[in-house]
């Protein structure tokens, strides 16, 4: 579904992905972790091409991303992606948010949008909020919004960009309930998180990334009980008992 | 003994000064300052919108010359832009109206600036809701038009309404080239009585005032009323 081959990046001098090779497959839901700066969130903004790759092939769903000949836009409206902050179109209600998209691309006439619409709102718990608008909801609700923008394309592949980390804690579990219905419906996820409860419970695989590089790729249990990179070992144990690991 | 200043220069000629010969015959004074400022307002806000999105699309072929018209006429005084416009366009097309040469000059010299409050309007997006369109697969130019734009021209309203006021002062400039609105007409009626510039210019400065401060009045009201949280 997803193949990295040798991928590169620069930011100017800063070699923010260097030689990543990974494959996702169908179905497949995948968490990237590690501390900020180490390039997860440039990772999975190379795949719907929101930034270009400078060497290397990445291959999304039968399609090089290299080649001039792919349509990049059709390709994305197969692409969920959704955001850290959210990013609803403050000028539109909720569902004007979500069949956006539908009507202007696909051509769906506008009571089918929005019957597919409500029905996504119904998924993620909001149908009562059809004609609000996205700041008048809190942060849990304008996410779950986002993730049923993300779904009306009906996408083939779902992307997060660290999710809930910009969520208030009691909105967190909203979010992930939504997160994981989606990944047992079968669909097909890269997910950057620091959410290691959904990690563990719902991933197939975790990698984690440092400096640009994969350090390691593991099943969710070999990477929480037997974590083999130095730098993984310590990220958990900062991430599980915080104010231990600043005093050794 | 005559008093310090006479008004009845301004009552006598008030119909005058407000509106001209109108309706018996052209327009003229205030009302002529108003429709000028007007029509050249709401022409220069589809030029500065056009000029603002040709001076940021990635063709460097239609960029760079909307970047140079952009900085040329800002580069200009806009008396010398009536001017031009006052000889140029009858030399082009044969007779045009003197009215429509002053709002051909104020189009296109508004439109430079507006332009960079479109830009500016433009930018002032945040990313993030570039990068939401287009992952969901909408072209760049539908981006622009049903997420950036709508949001982009709210915010740029008071502008647009600061740009509005700078002309109805600017149409005062169209008195040199014999157009009769408010500046034009006191200069009429001063050379006719002889007796009473300063009352007439006195006048003339308070209906200048009390126009532009209703609509900078207005600007700012709709700044409070557009914002986000409370429009909302």
């Amino acid at each position: 579904m997803i193949i990295f081959n040798g991928v590169h990046k620069w930011f100017k001098s800063l070699h923010v992905l260097n030689d990543i090779n990974l494959h996702v497959t169908q179905g497949e839901v995948l968490v990237v972790c590690g501390p900020s700066g180490s390039g997860k969130s440039t990772l999975i903004r190379t795949i719907n091409q929101l930034e270009p790759i400078n060497e290397g092939s990445l291959i999304v769903d039968g399609n090089n991303l290299s080649d001039k000949k792919t349509d990049i836009n059709k390709l994305r409206a197969e692409i969920g992606f959704v955001f850290q902050q959210f990013n609803l179109y403050p000028h539109l209600s909720v569902i004007n948010n979500i069949t956006l998209a539908p009507i202007k691309i696909r051509k769906i006439p506008k009571a089918e949008a929005e019957k597919q619409a409500m029905a996504l709102l119904e998924r993620v718990g909001l149908a009562e909020k059809r004609d609000a608008y996205p700041l008048q909801l809190s942060g849990g609700q304008q996410q779950r919004v986002a993730i049923a923008r993300g779904l009306a394309m009906k996408p083939r592949i779902m992307l997060f960009d660290e999710p809930t980390s910009a969520l208030d804690p009691e909105m967190i579990g909203e979010v992930l309930a939504v997160m994981k219905d989606l990944a047992l419906s079968g669909m097909t996820m890269v997910v950057v998180t620091h959410e290691m409860g959904f990690a563990r419970e719902v991933s197939h695989r975790v990698v984690f990334m440092d400096y640009g590089v994969i350090l390691e790729e593991a099943t969710p249990e070999d990477f929480f009980m037997r974590p083999k990179h130095e730098r993984a070992q310590q990220f958990l144990r900062q991430l599980l008992t915080p104010m231990q690991a600043g005093c050794p | 003994m005559e008093p310090f200043l006479n008004f009845s220069v301004i009552t006598d000629n008030f119909t005058y000064f407000m509106i001209g010969r109108f309706p018996h015959g052209p327009l003229g004074g205030v009302g002529l300052t108003l429709y000028l400022a007007f029509v050249s307002c709401i022409l220069s806000f589809f030029g500065g919108l056009i000029l603002g999105l040709l001076s940021i699309t990635r063709f460097p072929l239609v960029r760079y010359p909307a970047l140079a018209f952009i900085n040329l006429v800002r580069g200009m005084p806009l008396l010398m832009v009536i001017f031009w416009m006052y000889f140029l366009l009858p030399a082009l097309f044969g007779k045009v109206a003197e009215n429509n040469t002053v709002i051909m000059a104020l189009t296109l010299f508004t439109s430079a600036y507006m332009s960079r409050i479109v830009i500016a309007g433009i930018e002032g997006i945040p990313k993030g809701q570039t990068e939401a369109a287009l992952s969901t697969g909408l072209k760049s130019w539908q981006v622009m038009l049903y997420v950036v734009l709508p949001q982009g021209l709210r915010n740029m309203i008071p502008s647009f309404v600061n740009q509005f006021v700078s002309l109805i002062k600017d149409t005062s400039l169209a008195f040199i080239v014999g157009v009769s609105e408010l500046t034009h007409v006191a200069t009429q009626i001063n050379n006719r009585t002889m007796a009473f510039p300063t009352e007439i210019f006195i006048f003339i400065a308070i209906v200048y005032f009390i126009l532009c401060f209703a609509f900078t009045t207005l600007s700012r009201w709709l700044e409070q009323r557009l914002s986000w949280s409370k429009a909302i």
